[in-house]
């Protein structure tokens, strides 16, 4: 070939290159663009005022709402943040501000490995730990489960974030005979403050959609719960439950679920962004 | 103008509080919080182990490739469900990996810069959607698609493979494959990112400065030598995989068979475990459901410690924990 | 205070003699191990100052006396221990991990390094400046004055108020500043921020001010203003600035101590160490001959 061949047959290839990837990357970008609008097209129609506070009717019967399964998220996103956040976060504070580097790189490494741990499996070792010694699915157990998962999450996000933090501020604050106690919560935390917020609703967004572990921890219900002790509905769970149903009524009713849990995860996470950027700003 | 004023000096109980307890109590504090990390390993051992006791020292080592998983008489092999696990991830890997790479690529070296940002936003949304989510829209949209397009599609240009042939009911190993294979693309695109971008600049720049196209300079400069990260980042896809749960479930058909066809159902650890836990009638069934999830916790662990490994000796600041 | 009240509270030592342990409720005279405290006694007196970075022998056998109420400067070439110099004096080398030292240090008379004196305690009697200046970005001016003090148990609300006016009016900051001081410290100029920094520092009443080449990262102008308030603080102050400007070290030091990979060469009067200094080395590291 021709030096003059040879280099239009290059050219040609780089185009090729960049056309495929670019059809890989649409592909890959797809299944969420379908997604988002079979939800919207699907679901819309069924989140009306009825779906936000109605209880669930009985099988066959048509109408009523997810009233206590959105409320059932929230409860439980409460009780894990309950148990996560302080260990997250305290675990991450030891992680960047004390310990050996040798002790260190074991925590990181084991959280990690918890990070990888399926969530089915946390919600195993909670029923043994909690569901089978009170005898019961409770709330309890289903905050537990989501909050221990959300530990080494926390953890290693806040270890990040306060590791951004110049340790000019800390040698100011020290050199000012502060306590280094006080110079981690009262300055290095307040510094990083914007980022740990963003690190827990990260992790916050991640459990709200967890089903798996909820199965048998939380394990759904189809009334208000009103003591901790008792099973609670979840709108993972209730979405699970009714879409492999075979009643048309409560197949639509999943997929309002599933639109609103999505509009829930999504805005926490476009609100994450937002916060972020600011940062980047200045 | 100077001024000198007296000294205000601290009370000495108010010195020696913070001098005796704050700084000490407050590491230990942090220290127990960061320790919790491997009591909820041990705890997670533990625990699954107690749990299936029974069923250990019933079948053994049996249970590894006994086949049978018959809660009526009490016969449980995990053959099944190891091999379904298997088959799923290893095909949503084959469609994962090049497209996640491909699109990994696209954005690092080839993309516009307008739409990069875009495009990676996309990825994350994605990689925010839950399980139970994509579950329900395999159900009821992908799964009739497959049913009626593609599948028969398969059947018919490439039936003369074993793999595509016998009854097509929709729900089906190849169905948990693909949707597995969207599950593990987002991290394992956003990964392989992390992996391109910290290839160094100066590579680039020897090979555009020898007159390469920009193709050329991401075969050369860049991806020989992220080859290593870049299969950490598909290990990490895979350690996902592994422990996928409520999608798979809802469409693989969940039938503890070994078939040979990708159009028969199909039977993940997992999904075992997310369908029968609560149905567990009797102290061996749900022993054995948690031995089911010992061999896919030991599976998980060592499959994301090599991950882990690969990703933290060459390529990048180590990964970050993926929604 | 009235003008005849300044006039006097600036000639008189502090009122009470410094102390670092924590003054019994019994024994209100000062503790067995310290010596009197007298006018013509030296802030600081190094002696045999080894400090060791893991195995690396940083400072070699320092021994010298800071006068009180005066500037002294250290001076050298990059990495001649001038900055870890400086550390050692408000035991802030400590958070290096792999630190050790040897040798001993006392502020007015007590050890600062004697195995019952907590190091929080020396560093709100020894301040530090740092070369870039590192107002806390989520406080206000008047936030980052206070912290000291506020952070230290002080909470009454017309001390602060009162403390803050004066270090602010002593870093020469007050005019600047007075109408905003609930703005954002970042907000500040680079002069300013430095300014308060030291008016930080200056908030929790340390004795001595230790500045780790304060202006370098400053313009002429705010360079000039922070040394004209140098000059004005060393009235009160004990205050030792390290620099790698030797201009600026002889416009403001009474000593000057010359360090050279890790020795204290020559200390001695500014004026002397610039002129006519009788080691070889500093007059070549003066002159211009190398560093």
């Amino acid at each position: 070939m021709s030096t003059r061949a040879h280099h239009t047959w290059r050219k040609c290839k780089n185009a090729l290159m960049q056309t495929v990837t670019f059809c890989c990357a649409l592909l890959v970008i797809a299944p969420l663009l379908l997604i988002f609008y079979t939800l919207l097209k699907s679901g819309i129609g069924s989140v009306n005022w009825d779906f936000f506070t109605k209880l669930p009717k009985p099988v066959g019967e048509s109408g009523g709402g997810m009233a206590n399964a959105i409320v059932g998220t929230f409860i439980l996103l409460g009780l894990a943040s309950m148990v996560g956040v302080p260990a997250g976060v305290c675990g991450g504070i030891y992680l960047s501000e004390y310990g050996s580097s040798r002790l260190n790189g074991w925590i990181r490494f084991g959280a990690d490995v918890l990070n990888g741990v399926p969530s089915i499996i946390w919600g195993m070792v909670v029923y043994a730990l909690v569901v089978l010694p009170m005898k019961g699915f409770s709330t309890l157990a289903g905050g537990i489960v989501l909050g221990l998962i959300m530990i080494p999450l926390i953890m290693r996000t806040t270890e990040e974030v306060l590791q951004l933090v110049p340790n000019g501020y800390r040698e100011a604050s020290l050199a000012l005979g502060i306590a280094q106690w006080r110079t981690i919560t009262q300055i290095v935390i307040r510094t990083a403050l914007k980022g740990i917020v963003t690190g827990i609703l990260l992790a916050l967004a991640r459990v709200a959609g967890e089903t798996a572990p909820l199965l048998f921890t939380a394990f759904g219900n189809r009334f208000w719960t009103h003591h901790l002790s008792d099973p609670i509905a979840a709108l993972p769970l209730q979405i699970f439950s009714y879409a492999i149903s075979p009643y048309e009524d409560w197949r639509r009713q999943a997929w309002a679920g599933a639109l609103v849990l999505l509009l829930l995860i999504t805005t926490i996470n476009v609100s994450v962004r937002v916060l972020t950027r600011d940062r980047f700003r200045k | 103008m100077a001024i000198t004023a007296a000294p205000i000096r601290m009370r000495p109980e108010q010195r020696m509080a913070v001098r005796k307890y704050g700084d000490r109590a407050f590491k230990w504090l942090t220290l127990i919080m960061a320790l919790s990390v491997f009591v909820l390993i041990a705890l997670i051992g533990f625990e699954l182990t107690k749990g299936s006791h029974l069923a250990l020292r019933k079948f053994g080592w049996h249970f590894l490739v006994g086949r049978d998983w018959d809660p009526v008489s009490e016969q449980f092999g995990a053959l099944p469900f190891i091999f379904g696990t298997i088959v799923s991830s290893i095909l949503a890997l084959l469609i994962a990996v090049p497209l996640s790479i491909a699109t990994a690529v696209f954005l690092t070296e080839l993309a516009p810069q307008w739409l990069r940002q875009p495009i990676t936003i996309f990825i994350e949304l994605l990689a925010a959607v839950p399980s139970v989510i994509l579950g329900l829209w395999g159900i009821f949209v992908m799964v009739p698609w497959l049913r009626s397009h593609l599948f028969p599609w398969l059947k018919s240009s490439l039936g003369f493979l074993p793999i595509f042939q016998g009854p097509i009911y929709g729900v089906s190993m190849l169905a948990g494959g693909v949707i597995i294979a969207i599950m593990i693309v987002p991290i394992i695109t956003s990964v392989s990112r992390e992996i391109l971008r910290s290839v160094p600049g100066l590579q680039r720049e020897a090979a555009y400065a020898l007159g390469a196209t920009r193709w050329e300079v991401t075969r050369i400069a860049v991806l020989s030598y992220a080859k290593k990260g870049l299969f950490g980042a598909v290990i990490l896809g895979l350690g996902r995989a592994l422990g996928e749960t409520m999608a798979v479930t809802m469409v693989i058909g969940n039938r503890p068979e070994i078939a040979t066809s990708l159009f028969a159902p199909g039977y993940t650890l997992a999904s075992v475990i997310a369908n029968e836990f609560t149905e567990a009638t009797t102290d061996v069934y749900l022993n054995a459901l948690f031995e089911i999830g010992l061999v896919l916790l030991g599976v998980t662990i060592v499959v994301n410690a090599v991950a882990q490994l690969m990703l933290r000796t060459l390529g990048g600041p180590g990964v970050r924990p993926q929604a | 205070m009235t003008p005849d009240q300044e006039k006097q509270s600036r000639t008189m030592p502090p009122a009470n003699p410094p102390r670092i342990a924590p003054p019994r409720p019994e024994q209100p005279a000062q503790p067995a191990t310290a010596a009197p405290v007298h006018q013509d006694m030296p802030a600081i007196c190094v002696d045999h100052l080894n400090v060791y970075f893991g195995s690396n022998h940083v400072l070699k056998n320092v021994s010298l006396n800071i006068r009180a109420r005066a500037v002294t400067a250290i001076i050298g070439p990059s990495g001649c221990g001038k900055s870890t110099f400086l550390r050692a004096l408000n035991r802030m080398h400590e958070l290096i991990p792999e630190a050790r030292m040897d040798g001993t240090i006392r502020l007015f008379g007590q050890e600062i390094y004697a195995p019952d004196v907590e190091p929080v305690i020396v560093r709100r009697r020894v301040g530090m400046v740092f070369q870039k200046s590192n107002p806390f970005p989520t406080m206000s001016i008047a936030d980052n004055v206070t912290v000291g003090l506020r952070l230290n148990g002080i909470r009454k609300h017309g001390v602060l108020a009162e403390r803050m006016e004066q270090s602010l009016r002593m870093a020469a900051l007050w005019d600047e500043v007075k109408d905003r001081l609930r703005a954002p410290a970042i907000s500040l100029s680079g002069g300013q921020q430095q300014r308060l920094c030291i008016a930080r520092a200056l908030a929790v009443q340390p004795e001595v001010l230790l500045m780790d080449e304060p202006a370098s990262a400053l313009d002429p102008l705010a360079t000039s203003k922070i040394e004209s308030l140098i000059l004005e603080l060393k009235k009160d102050y004990t205050i030792v600035i390290v620099t790698h400007n030797m201009q600026q070290a002889a416009r403001v030091s009474e000593d000057t101590a010359f360090f050279y990979i890790g020795e204290l060469v020559e200390f001695g009067p500014t004026a002397k160490i610039f002129t006519s200094p009788s080691q070889k080395r500093t007059e070549d590291y003066v002159t211009g001959r190398f560093g």
